[in-house]
């Protein structure tokens, strides 16, 4: 490490201005802030810096996404095997299976997105902005693993520059970037992303008798006889444990609940997401689903899953843990953020029930509450003054 | 570039005084009949033709009208000439007539032409209001004309229906983005045409 940082010092004024490569400082700093930290000092008054910048609050989210993203690839390698009636179910085998199928779309996101950073940077003069680390991994695990890279390509390129760089870039953005994505590729092609073909990989092979690839909410969406069963790719049906470790297809990342929880404790520990929305994103999808069960029809068979199911499946653990405590697109006051996280709970839930057209309602639901977390919070802080501007006035 | 005084309300409006992407105006129906080329072009057309005779006609009247029942006098004008191209639309491009739907009754409330009429018109003698009639419509219709283009070729492969992208791209695994159709790629595309514009007219950036 010494060493590295040796060679970096060295190397360093070349980039600073009036240096060989001046023109690409921004593209070293980046770096160089991503190795170490900086050891800027104020130049002026009195200030205390925390260590603690952007980049590493970044990169403990990651951290909290390694579960969901090993768990992810490995459950890609399960269903393949299931799918493709592969006796060979021995862990690394299942893992490398789904570690290659996912790795061009990781590649993928990474490449154009930060590219897309590091171009605007540039012709900016800014510093490099971290906030692609996170959106990049995102991204793939919030799509079918049978997404094909050219569109998942063209639809980050579109969410960066129109969710993100029109406005100014990391921190300005007032839409979830990853889910502009995922919300981009789901109108513009959507029979890549949903249906019975893309969810599992069956890279090639033939499938078994009484296969079927569709997930247990797209199963229910598109029921017609009010089965309330949800069946695995082999026609098996779904345990409740299933549902909660996540073997069951879906998008990649999001099967999960368990390893979901993990990344949950890792954030919360860490003090990077907010209690709050989690808590009560929960409560609200709970609510929520609990009162559609007792209003079960035929007409709606996702009512008639429990709530503790509805909050297990889907990517609704998955948004409101990693989607809705994006600090940048939430609400800002504490009373704010209530409202926000209910709402998203109950959004997703009334979506997913009532709307057959789409079977998952969390994307929907976070990226309608984004839009509203300003206001929200507009009117928590003007009640605010309004209460204390009451009790100022005595009288006149 | 030097223009003649006398063309100005003629050449202003397609680009420096564009309605749609310098003013704003008229942005309903550019999102709504610009899924493809077609029904863009038959609207260019046919707002160019209300507002060019609607002004000449508002012009030739403009001292006679009463300044307190103007606005009822420019509708009625401009009612009667939609009347007449949804009349003529329907005799001759049946198909046509029937994609762009109410949009040809809806030119009756297009802001571009009150503006002009407004603006233009009431203060200007027949000739230059014509001019300016023709060359609002032309600037309305090439920002149609061009948004069509992109939703048209991305959004079903196809230009003035006739199939563009190869077989041999689907089956490269290449789809149409399903998004183009809708109405709110119109607006990005609008956004990024005034993008564009703004970054190449340094005097109309704010």
């Amino acid at each position: 490490m010494k060493g590295l940082k040796k060679k970096i010092d060295s190397v360093k004024p070349q980039f600073e201005k009036g240096g060989k490569f001046s023109k690409l400082h921004s593209v070293f700093d980046g770096f160089y802030t991503f190795l170490f930290t900086p050891n800027e000092t104020s130049k002026s008054g009195v200030h205390i810096h925390d260590s603690n910048d952007s980049k590493r609050t970044m990169i403990m989210v990651v951290l909290a996404l390694i579960p969901c993203c090993l768990f992810g690839m490995w459950n890609v390698g399960l269903q393949h095997a299931l799918a493709t009636g592969d006796p060979d179910h021995s862990l690394f085998h299942l893992f490398f299976y789904g570690f290659w199928a996912v790795l061009p779309q990781i590649l993928t996101a990474y490449i154009v997105g930060l590219g897309i950073e590091f171009v605007v940077a540039q012709l900016r003069g800014h510093e490099i902005q971290e906030g692609f680390l996170v959106s990049g991994i995102l991204i793939p695990m919030i799509c079918p693993v049978s997404t094909p890279c050219w569109m998942l390509a063209v639809a980050v390129a579109f969410a960066v520059i129109f969710a993100k760089e029109v406005f100014g870039g990391t921190g300005y953005n007032f839409l979830n970037v990853a889910l502009v994505t995922r919300a981009f590729l789901f109108f513009a092609y959507p029979s890549q992303m949903s249906g019975d073909n893309v969810f599992v990989s069956l890279g090639g092979a033939n499938a078994v008798d009484g296969y079927s690839g569709a997930t247990p909410l797209g199963q229910l969406a598109a029921s017609t006889t009010g089965q309330v069963e949800v069946l695995g790719v082999t026609g098996d049906p779904l345990s409740y444990a299933d549902m909660f470790f996540g073997f069951y297809p879906g998008s990649w990342g999001e099967t999960s609940t368990f390893c979901i929880l993990i990344g949950l404790v890792i954030l919360l520990a860490t003090g990077i997401a907010s209690w709050r929305i989690v808590l009560s994103g929960i409560v609200g999808g709970f609510f929520m689903s609990l009162l559609a069960h007792n209003f079960a029809t035929p007409l709606y068979p996702v009512t008639y899953l429990t709530p503790l199911e509805q909050l297990s499946l889907g990517g609704f653990a998955f948004a409101i843990v990693f989607m809705a405590t994006d600090p940048v697109t939430a609400c800002r006051t504490n009373i704010g953020k209530y409202i926000y996280g209910f709402l998203i709970g109950a959004v997703a839930i009334i979506i997913r029930c009532y709307n057959t057209g789409y079977p998952e309602g969390a994307m929907l639901a976070v990226l309608l509450m984004n839009c509203f977390a300003s206001l929200i919070d507009y009117c928590v802080v003007n009640s605010n003054i309004n209460r204390r501007l009451k009790r100022a006035i005595v009288k006149n | 570039m030097k223009v003649n005084k006398s063309l100005l309300p003629l050449v202003n409006p397609l680009s420096k005084d564009n309605p749609v992407i310098v003013q704003v105006l008229g942005i309903c129906s550019a999102l709504a009949v610009t899924a493809k080329l077609e029904p863009a072009l038959v609207m260019t057309i046919s707002v160019t033709a209300v507002l060019a005779l609607a002004n000449v006609i508002i012009s030739l009247l403009r001292n006679t009208i009463p300044t307190s029942i103007r606005i009822i006098v420019q509708l009625v004008v401009v009612a009667a000439l939609v009347v007449i191209v949804d009349q003529v639309l329907k005799a001759w491009n049946y198909e046509v007539s029937k994609a762009l739907s109410v949009f040809i009754g809806l030119i009756i409330t297009n802001c571009i032409i009150m503006g002009r009429l407004e603006a233009f018109a009431m203060s200007n003698r027949p000739w230059p209001s014509f001019l300016d009639g023709i060359g609002n419509g032309l600037g309305y219709g090439i920002i149609l004309v061009i948004v069509a283009f992109f939703r048209e070729l991305l959004g079903s492969g196809t230009l003035l229906g006739y199939q563009v992208i190869p077989q041999s791209w689907y089956d490269a695994g290449y789809q149409n983005n399903g998004m183009m159709i809708l109405p709110p790629m119109a607006l990005i595309t609008v956004a990024c045409i005034i993008w564009v514009h703004r970054s190449r007219n340094k005097d109309l950036q704010e």
